[in-house]
């Protein structure tokens, strides 16, 4: 697999998303995904951050951004107005993650989200060692890291079967190549893309 | 970079007079008009560099540098603009104009009635926006600007940059619309009505025809911006800057200024009283109250901006309640309905609405990097 943003998780965001279509970016960054689907693909794409360095760097890189508090929620948006809602490494981050889920699938026809794994192996032998787990994909130390929610793969995807949220395709890395088996323990990153059910 | 090399310098206003009659929003014709305006950096060849600066309630057509008879006067949004600020005259063409019905020297009521020889005063008609819009844009015909590269405008100001969005999609290809509002709340036309009766009620007002009486209605106009100044202000910074310390050891038993804030209202508001007209205060206060666009589409903002094309930039103050973050996400989401280009700022701020003529880092880094995005 290439790795043409530096960020192997927007290989497979990138590969999910069609040309034209509209797509909003929630913890978008630098804005750095949004300006490489709006070059290859065409896409109309809307980032949402509330950082004011990141809100610059988007400007920067001449993407659309909209400062905004996502824990507020996305009441501005219209329902099923995106075609794609990408969360990329930042679920996490968010507090209210069931209503931030039914949000993204309120307003996007699918969902994308990616994250840390929590089980990954290298963070249960930390646990077990008595310590909380600080690895690439989980680089900040308890103190000071902005994840505010600790999940597994199998945690995320008990959590979509509970809330009528279809999972249609998975993929998961382990230092940026693919993981088939187990990757629940196996793979530090992974990446969804999600429906509404039924 | 220091004030002595980033600024424009020394600036002379100009003077445009057109003979079209101008047909007005309210119905009234103006047969013939002058906009007085300034120029900043150079016209580049294509004419696609231009960036039209609109003023607010107080400002005027000098937005930057000085005047060789006023040298400490620098432009009211000189931090903004000049070489190698964040809107830099080395790359655009900048235009700042006094808007119609001004009293800087654009056709207003202290100008001459040419079918009385005498003050049009209180008979100068309410202008809206939109009339303001149309009087820039033959501005930009005698420049020729056949399109802005940029609009851009506070508070008031920022309606104005809308408005050229709405009126004239293809001859403004961004817009930058800076702590602003798709239209006014009650509460703000509340505000603005308390002002407007302060002049209105003032002995020396005369039904507006106070120039032929040798006097200004001061007083009303002093409350006016007395009232004005507490809006612009929040709360913290009101605490912060003034808090409820005393002009002078001890209370004074009297109405004479105890505390500093009243020293700084009073000061503001004479000073303001003495340079502004009252009939140019009634006249924008109204054009503030009337702007607005979604009138005619059933309130809804998002079907009234679907005909625009410009990119946006939005900026909004944390603590601006005048012109709260609220007002500003409306029109990003109005734009955001119909798929166009917009890009929104909300930044934190203690200074309230007057944050959008300071400098606050983050404020001027975004404007600055919006601009340089601005292909010409």
């Amino acid at each position: 697999m290439t790795n043409v943003l530096g960020r192997f998780d927007f290989d497979v965001i990138a590969k999910w998303i069609k040309p034209g279509e509209k797509v909003l970016d929630l913890g978008c960054g630098d804005g750095s995904l949004l300006r490489y689907l709006k070059d290859e693909k065409g896409v109309l794409g809307y980032g949402a951050d509330n950082d004011p360095d990141n809100i610059l760097a988007c400007i920067k890189n001449g993407v659309n951004v909209i400062q905004i508090d996502l824990e507020a929620g996305l009441s501005g948006f219209e329902d099923g107005f995106f075609d794609h809602v990408v969360m990329s490494l930042s679920l996490q981050t968010v507090r209210h993650t069931e209503r931030m889920l039914d949000e993204m699938l309120r307003v996007g026809r699918e969902a994308v989200v990616s994250f840390p794994n929590f089980g990954h192996r290298s963070h249960r032998e930390a646990i077990a060692a008595g310590r909380m787990p600080v690895s690439e994909s989980l680089p900040y130390q308890w103190y000071n890291s902005p994840n505010v929610r600790f999940f597994t793969m199998a945690d995320f995807e008990a959590l979509c079967a509970g809330r009528g949220i279809a999972i249609r395709e998975r993929h998961a890395f382990d230092d940026g190549k693919a993981v088939v088996e187990d990757p629940n323990l196996n793979a530090s990153i992974a990446v969804y893309r999600l429906g509404k059910a039924g | 970079m220091n004030k002595a090399t980033n600024s424009v310098g020394e600036v002379a206003p100009q003077r445009a007079h057109f003979d079209t009659p101008l047909a007005l929003a309210g119905g009234a014709v103006l047969p013939a008009f002058d906009l007085v305006y300034e120029t900043y950096g150079e016209l580049n060849a294509a004419r696609s560099n231009a960036v039209l600066v609109c003023h607010a309630l107080s400002g005027n057509h000098h937005v930057a540098g000085w005047h060789a008879d006023h040298p400490k006067n620098l432009g009211w949004w000189d931090n903004l603009v000049g070489p190698g600020k964040p809107l830099d005259t080395r790359k655009f063409f900048v235009v700042g104009v006094n808007n119609l019905g001004g009293c800087f020297g654009s056709t207003g009521p202290v100008s001459d009635n040419p079918a009385t020889g005498r003050p049009w005063g209180a008979d100068f008609p309410v202008v809206t926006v939109e009339d303001w819009v149309a009087a820039q844009a033959r501005l930009a015909d005698r420049l020729g600007i056949e399109s802005w590269a940029a609009v851009i405008g506070g508070s008031l100001g920022g309606m104005q940059a809308m408005q050229w969005a709405l009126e004239y999609p293809d001859r403004i290809r961004h817009a930058l619309v800076i702590a602003s509002a798709p239209k006014l709340t009650a509460q703000n036309i509340a505000f603005n009505e308390v002002a407007r009766q302060a002049i209105l009620t003032d002995p020396d007002f005369h039904g507006g025809h106070y120039y032929a009486h040798g006097v200004v209605p001061a007083r009303g106009l002093r409350l006016a911006r007395m009232l004005g100044h507490i809006t612009y202000l929040s709360d913290d910074q009101m605490a912060e800057k003034f808090g409820r310390r005393l002009r002078q050891e001890g209370l004074q038993f009297s109405y004479d200024v105890d505390f500093e804030i009243e020293s700084y209202l009073r000061y503001q508001g004479d000073k303001f009283a003495g340079f502004f007209d009252a009939n140019t205060y009634l006249i924008t206060t109204k054009a503030l109250d009337y702007f607005d666009p979604a009138r005619d589409y059933g309130g809804d903002l998002a079907a009234a901006l679907a005909r625009t094309r410009a990119k946006f930039l939005v900026v909004s103050f944390s603590t601006d309640w005048r012109f709260a973050p609220e007002r500003s996400r409306e029109i990003v989401y109005g734009l955001v309905h119909n798929g166009l280009d917009v890009s929104y700022a909300e930044v934190e701020s203690i200074a309230g609405h007057d944050s959008f003529l300071l400098d606050d880092p983050h404020y001027h880094a975004a404007m600055r990097a919006y601009f340089e995005g601005i292909r010409v």
